[in-house]
């Protein structure tokens, strides 16, 4: 699906979001959520974006967004970078996003019309009620909801059902580009292969671009064109999606590829399984250099020293690793 | 076929799957039936009709709110008309004091020549004017006091409830420490110093205008509850909007390029509006006890307009004498407090199943 000689759809330079948190009474100190990434996304491509709790992923996706302000660093959409206050309003009606929390995501004092509605009010995109509710009742069918729901509140569906609802919020200004963070990992498995197989249609059908935000490795592996790790707020490897499966080059993605369970018995007992210690420093006071050194079985003085360069080593392959030569 | 028959015994788990057919598509549309769908709203109202002391309090409310409405219409004597007083006669002492069911000299003679004349159910106060209406009027100005006084505190404390959770940080931190202030001041000592002060201050800057009318010490009443009432419920707004700012369909309407009124409006407020309603149902008895407070230390309406409170204030005079003169307006104002506090609790439980438990 990337087009080779295409200009990405989003851009992101150097993002930086730094939370001021209260230490004493009256100093603060910033909390790196999200700490120098850089990325792009192509025109009808999956970025999957995977890491463990609490390294910035969620962050990430929501400053892509501007609903935080990022501290520092350049937000490009479709060769225009987000600036001003009219940039943004444009913007919003092009990228959208899916929440995790499908149960908190919806007010529950709203009907499903309204809901679904709500980005068209407040952008103003219907010109009468009757056009309001065709399109919620398209966009309802879009994601396999019947049309006598609409009248309905959101805490009289299912999680799965209410997931739709999110989504279907999400596509009623036509989006160009969604973030999906975590959308699938409150619901049951089973449910859950049903609504990334929605993700997967409504990407065909009408040509959208993610950034799937996930935990769940298989799950991103099966959405994605590309995935990227995240750990402790920084970017550690990018690459093609089975270029990381098969050929990991950071010793944290090694880690986390090695802890995707593989239903094949013969296999999985085969496959050497990469154990961490530790746990995941606080982002407060993250370590010196490389933010993964503490917990990494090949570090070296040099990787306490810097911070390694996020480096392509191979043809859309990126990692930041001081020995990735030595370790592969 | 035949031959599976035969092979059949009574203790064959085998099952003949010629009786199981497919259901057709009538036959699967009958069993789809939907629940019909319920509101959080009717779901309270429900709660609140099975809650039998709620509901009697309810009508209760209704009742004396709609004769206090209804019955000043055809009743035929006024508040404020003195019975034995007629213009270009000599005043008729006769009118003054009377009993329940008693009447005065002109009356009788009325009576007595065939015509039939109101009772006078309550009797008449020491300036002859008809108890019963004047009863019935108080109830109606310690009502509208007291919901007005509601309401403006309602408006106010939402406004500014709304408005330090939303934006919160500075903003927040300066409202709730003016919040604390008013807060920690002794509350009747400062109404009676208000409505004292208010009621000079005012009286002269409202003449000729609409407001005069309805009189300087109502009016200092209003001013009176907009500055100290709204406090707590500003404090209560501002705590469920803490709450409710973090829940994920904010950010989610944030996402879609929603502005902060829109939130406040859309979100928050909906989100929180049980909580305000069952308080406000809470502020009224509150505010209708205070106004009579007020008015029995002279504080209250203007003469001759009545409140329970100042009909109160005039019984004491005669409390040996005609002592149902205060019983009367003391019983109208506990039964007033009574049920309006008995609905709001049973508000509360209809509307915040949450706080229950």
């Amino acid at each position: 699906m990337t087009g080779q000689n295409a200009s990405p759809l989003v851009d992101i330079r150097h993002l930086k979001e730094y939370f001021p948190i209260n230490v004493g009474a009256f100093r603060t100190k910033p909390l790196k959520a999200v700490d120098d990434v850089s990325f792009t996304i192509m025109k009808g491509e999956t970025l999957g974006l995977v890491g463990e709790s609490g390294c910035g992923k969620t962050t990430v996706g929501r400053t892509v967004l501007q609903l935080y302000k990022p501290t520092a660093g350049e937000i490009w959409y479709d060769g225009k970078q987000i600036k001003t206050k009219k940039d943004l309003k444009e913007f919003r009606t092009k990228a959208t996003m899916v929440f995790q929390d499908p149960y908190s995501s919806l007010n529950p004092r709203m009907t499903v019309m309204d809901i679904i509605a709500e980005p068209l009010d407040v952008h103003d995109l219907s010109k009468s009620k009757e056009q309001r509710r065709e399109r919620v009742l398209e966009l309802m069918d879009y994601v396999g909801l019947n049309s006598e729901h609409a009248s309905r509140y959101a805490h009289e569906f299912s999680g799965g059902q209410r997931q739709r609802i999110g989504i279907a919020r999400s596509l009623a200004v036509n989006p160009e580009f969604i973030v999906c963070d975590e959308p699938v990992s409150a619901l049951d498995v089973s449910i859950q292969a049903q609504v990334i197989n929605m993700f997967d249609e409504l990407q065909d059908r009408l040509g959208l671009t993610y950034l799937f935000i996930a935990h769940d490795l298989l799950v991103v592996r099966h959405i994605s064109d590309r995935i990227a790790v995240m750990y402790l707020g920084k970017m550690v490897e990018l690459a093609d999606a089975d270029e990381i499966y098969d050929r990991p080059l950071h010793p944290y993605s090694k880690s986390l590829i090695s802890a995707v369970p593989v239903p094949d018995p013969q296999i999985a007992r085969a496959n050497k399984r990469i154990v961490l210690t530790g746990d995941i420093p606080s982002p407060l006071n993250a370590p010196s250099g490389c933010p993964f050194r503490t917990r990494c079985p090949y570090a070296t003085e040099e990787c306490a020293e810097s911070m390694p360069e996020f480096t392509e080593v191979s043809k859309g392959h990126f990692v930041a690793c001081h020995r990735t030569a030595d370790i592969n | 076929m035949k031959d599976n028959k035969t092979r059949l015994t009574p203790f064959s788990m085998h099952v003949n799957v010629e009786d199981f057919i497919p259901a057709t598509a009538e036959e699967k549309e009958y069993m789809v039936s939907m629940r019909p769908s319920s509101t959080f709203f009717r779901d309270g109202v429900k709660r609140l009709v099975k809650n039998k002391v709620a509901l009697i309090s309810f009508i209760v409310i209704v009742v004396i709110t709609l004769s206090a409405i209804i019955i000043p219409f055809f009743w035929p004597y006024r508040y404020e008309q003195m019975l034995g007083v007629t213009p270009g006669k000599p005043a008729d002492a006769s009118y003054n004091n009377l009993k329940p069911f008693e009447y005065g000299k002109t009356e009788q003679a009325r009576i007595e020549a065939g015509e039939s004349v109101f009772p006078h159910v309550f009797g008449t106060d020491s300036g002859g004017r008809d108890y019963f209406i004047r009863v019935v009027y108080g109830t109606r100005i310690s009502l509208a006091v007291g919901f007005f006084a509601s309401l403006i505190v309602l408006i106010i404390g939402i406004t500014v409830g709304s408005v330090a959770g939303y934006i919160g940080g500075r903003v927040d931190l300066i409202i709730m420490r003016i919040v604390d202030i008013i807060y920690s001041l002794p509350d009747m000592l400062m109404v009676i110093l208000l409505a004292a002060v208010l009621r000079q201050t005012i009286g002269n800057s409202l003449e000729g205008t609409i407001l005069e009318k309805i009189g300087s010490n109502i009016i200092s009443l209003f001013i009176v509850f907009g500055i100290l009432y709204w406090v707590s419920m500003a404090r209560l707004i501002r705590g469920q909007i803490l709450s409710l700012r973090e829940q994920e369909y904010v950010l989610a309407a944030k996402a879609t390029g929603a502005k902060a009124g829109w939130i406040i409006r859309k979100h928050l407020i909906p989100n929180c509006i049980s909580v305000v309603i069952i308080s406000t149902a809470l502020q009224i008895p509150n505010a209708i006890f205070t106004e009579s407070f007020l008015s029995f230390l002279g504080l209250g309406v203007n003469a001759p307009m009545p409140s329970l409170g100042s009909l109160a204030s005039d019984a004491l005079n005669g409390v040996t004498s005609y002592p149902y003169r205060l019983i009367i307006p003391a019983v109208v104002i506990s039964l007033i407090v009574l049920s309006l506090n008995l609905f709001g609790d049973g508000l509360r439980d209809a509307f915040d199943p949450k706080l229950n438990s």
